[in-house]
């Protein structure tokens, strides 16, 4: 995937740049869907997603992710609320927008009896704004792109878990895009599979391209993107940028002392919060507190401090802070 | 509308989107993927077996069969009929069954992998999307019908010649005159499988199960045809979308019958409107979460 960039995809900057000069790739406002039978999917999302970025759109399994990108693509109809890709209203602009933008969503899916490269004929065949003429280099700059070449011509059917997924992320680069959304794109891939997507993310990134990447993996967030929106039970709990994020978390104090339990008294006695005693340790919300300060008091409590520091922001706490919960199933 | 979306708003006409003029790619792929697959292929050696199996037996029996009259009674005076009477073989069962496996594969099948999502998005039109998926069951159709007309006519030729056509009613007619009324009724008969895969179009959108949809759509040519045979419901009997199915033999009288070829052409014409319509209600404003 490391491969060079095809003539194709080299044309994705002069748009994009054009919709870097602060336009949002995706807006939404009071985006609801409520299924049938009354269970609220997504409830009440206000999406930013800056031209340029790559947008981390995060959650447990069920949070609402998937049907949030079914709306944002035209797939499923908003019970509420009104959203735009690329600058137009969908459903009514989908057919001048859509092409601006490859999918992946809910896993890849073709027809099993054709080939990875005839799977991407027709969908190329159905694009209207596809020029036939072009289509066999682009295929192959596509499958290229994505370390396919040479299972071009196998079944899709006889493909693995990750070739499946490389032939999905293929599909979204079939155009030069402007916008990509990613739907857990590293699914079933192998270590060095899912390295090679994210580099390919980050290299697509760098020419211009907004990436909208869906995923419930943090190590993933932290390791591609610019903006992170963390959805939880259907709404949007969070949303900026990753480094406001982690400034905006409110640090903790971590003290490693021979009496943990005096400790935890002189850091009370300051007015921290969150104390939680350990073995050997304590660790508290810093809050408006003075470290100084802290380090004087216990000092002068008598209590021999072996080590004293802040914690750095783990996003990790964040998160679970935000959605009250690790990432589990959401229900 | 925020300030953010005013500035979005501004790069829709950035890069105008360059809808390539109409073209038939899609019905092409479309085309492909359908007499690609395995099972259509199998499907089309079935229908074509028929005559070759009707032919052979009617050649190498004694009993001839002359005298009887009608399709089956004129097969050994002239190719013409094996086509004729495996089309009249094929008709209840076989042809319903091969138009409802295409129209009922037509949306289920791309929902139930997954596909109808990224065509969709890629995007296609919904309505577009029904009218490539309508016009190929329509010309799957016509193939099968031709298939057989084809296939029983060559094979007839071989094994009883040709030579003037005698025609239900009684009159001869010249062979080319004898081509020509086959043409029609294989026109006729297409129109009628064309209303039928409207049907099973509509059946398509309204399940993931390609499999269910067919079962759906042949069991409603089934069930019409035995209703259609019960005398106490002659009343309903016209109303039925296969009634007028059998009537292509009187394109084959002298001159041409249509006091129930016309109402036929009719009943297809509706049966085809309505379906269309509800198809695409159905489908135009539905959650894909497939």
């Amino acid at each position: 995937m490391t491969s060079p960039v095809t003539a194709t995809h080299a044309d994705t900057t002069t748009p994009a740049r054009h919709l870097l000069a602060g336009a949002a790739a995706v807006t939404s406002s009071g985006l609801t869907k409520r299924f049938r039978g009354g269970q609220i999917a997504v409830n009440n999302i206000d999406l930013a997603v800056p031209a340029g970025s790559v947008y981390g759109f995060l959650g447990p399994n069920g949070s609402g992710k998937t049907t949030t990108i079914r709306m944002l693509l035209g797939l499923v109809r908003p019970t509420s609320g009104s959203h735009t890709v690329l600058g137009g209203r969908i459903p009514e602009d989908s057919q001048a927008v859509l092409p601006r933008v490859g999918a992946l969503v809910e896993g890849p899916a073709f027809h099993p009896y054709l080939s990875g490269r005839d799977n991407l004929r027709r969908l190329d065949a159905a694009d209207r704004t596809a020029d036939p003429r072009t289509c066999g280099p682009r295929i192959a700059g596509a499958l290229e792109r994505v370390g396919l070449s040479a299972a071009a011509a196998k079944r899709y059917r006889n493909y693995s878990l990750g070739m499946r997924q490389r032939l999905g992320i293929a599909a979204a680069l079939l155009q030069p895009r402007e916008l990509l959304i990613l739907d857990e794109p590293t699914n079933g891939l192998d270590p060095q599979g899912t390295r090679e997507v994210r580099s390919l993310i980050t290299e697509l990134s760098a020419s211009g391209v907004t990436v909208m990447l869906s995923t419930h993996l943090l190590s993933e967030v932290e390791q591609v993107c610019t903006h992170v929106g963390v959805m939880h039970i259907g709404k949007l709990v969070a949303q900026s940028r990753l480094s406001d994020l982690r400034a905006q978390s409110a640090p903790r104090i971590r003290v490693q002392a021979d009496r943990p339990d005096l400790a935890a008294a002189a850091l009370a006695r300051l007015g921290l919060t969150e104390i939680v005693t350990g073995a050997d340790d304590v660790t508290a919300q810093l809050g408006p507190a003075d470290p100084a300060d802290v380090n004087a008091a216990l000092v002068t409590d008598g209590i021999r401090v072996r080590a004293f520091g802040l914690v750095p922001v783990n996003l990790e706490d964040v998160f679970v802070t935000l959605t009250g919960e690790g990432f589990g199933v959401s229900g | 509308m925020s300030a953010a979306e005013i500035e979005a708003a501004d790069t829709v006409g950035a890069r105008p989107p360059k809808a390539r003029r109409p073209s038939s790619r899609f019905l092409r792929s479309e085309l492909k993927l359908i007499f690609g697959r395995r099972r259509n292929i199998a499907g089309l050696g079935v229908l074509a077996a028929v005559p070759i199996i009707l032919g052979l037996s009617i050649r190498f029996s004694n009993d001839t069969g002359q005298g009887d009259g009608g399709i089956f009674g004129q097969i050994t005076s002239n190719g013409l009929f094996v086509g004729l009477a495996a089309l009249t073989v094929e008709l209840p069962l076989f042809l319903p069954l091969a138009v409802g496996v295409i129209a009922g594969d037509s949306v289920a099948g791309e929902a139930s992998v997954g596909t109808l999502r990224y065509l969709l998005a890629t995007p296609v039109q919904r309505t577009r999307l029904l009218a490539v998926k309508y016009t190929s069951i329509v010309i799957s159709a016509a193939f099968a019908v031709l298939l057989i007309a084809v296939v029983g006519v060559g094979l007839g030729l071989v094994l009883f010649g040709a030579g003037p056509v005698t025609l239900l009613s009684g009159t001869q007619v010249s062979t080319g005159e004898g081509i020509w009324r086959l043409v029609l009724v294989c026109g006729y008969l297409t129109v009628c499988l064309a209303a039928f895969g409207a049907i099973g179009l509509f059946i398509s959108t309204l399940t993931e199960q390609p499999v269910g949809a067919t079962i759906g759509v042949v069991g409603l040519a089934i069930i019409s045809q035995i209703l259609d045979a019960v005398p106490q419901l002659s009343a309903i009997g016209p109303y039925l979308p296969t009634h007028y199915w059998l009537n292509f033999g009187d394109l084959l009288r002298d001159p041409v019958a249509t006091d129930q070829i016309t109402p036929g052409l009719i009943s297809a014409v509706v049966y085809t409107v309505i379906f269309l319509t509800a198809a695409w209600a159905r489908f135009g404003g539905k959650d894909i979460t497939s």
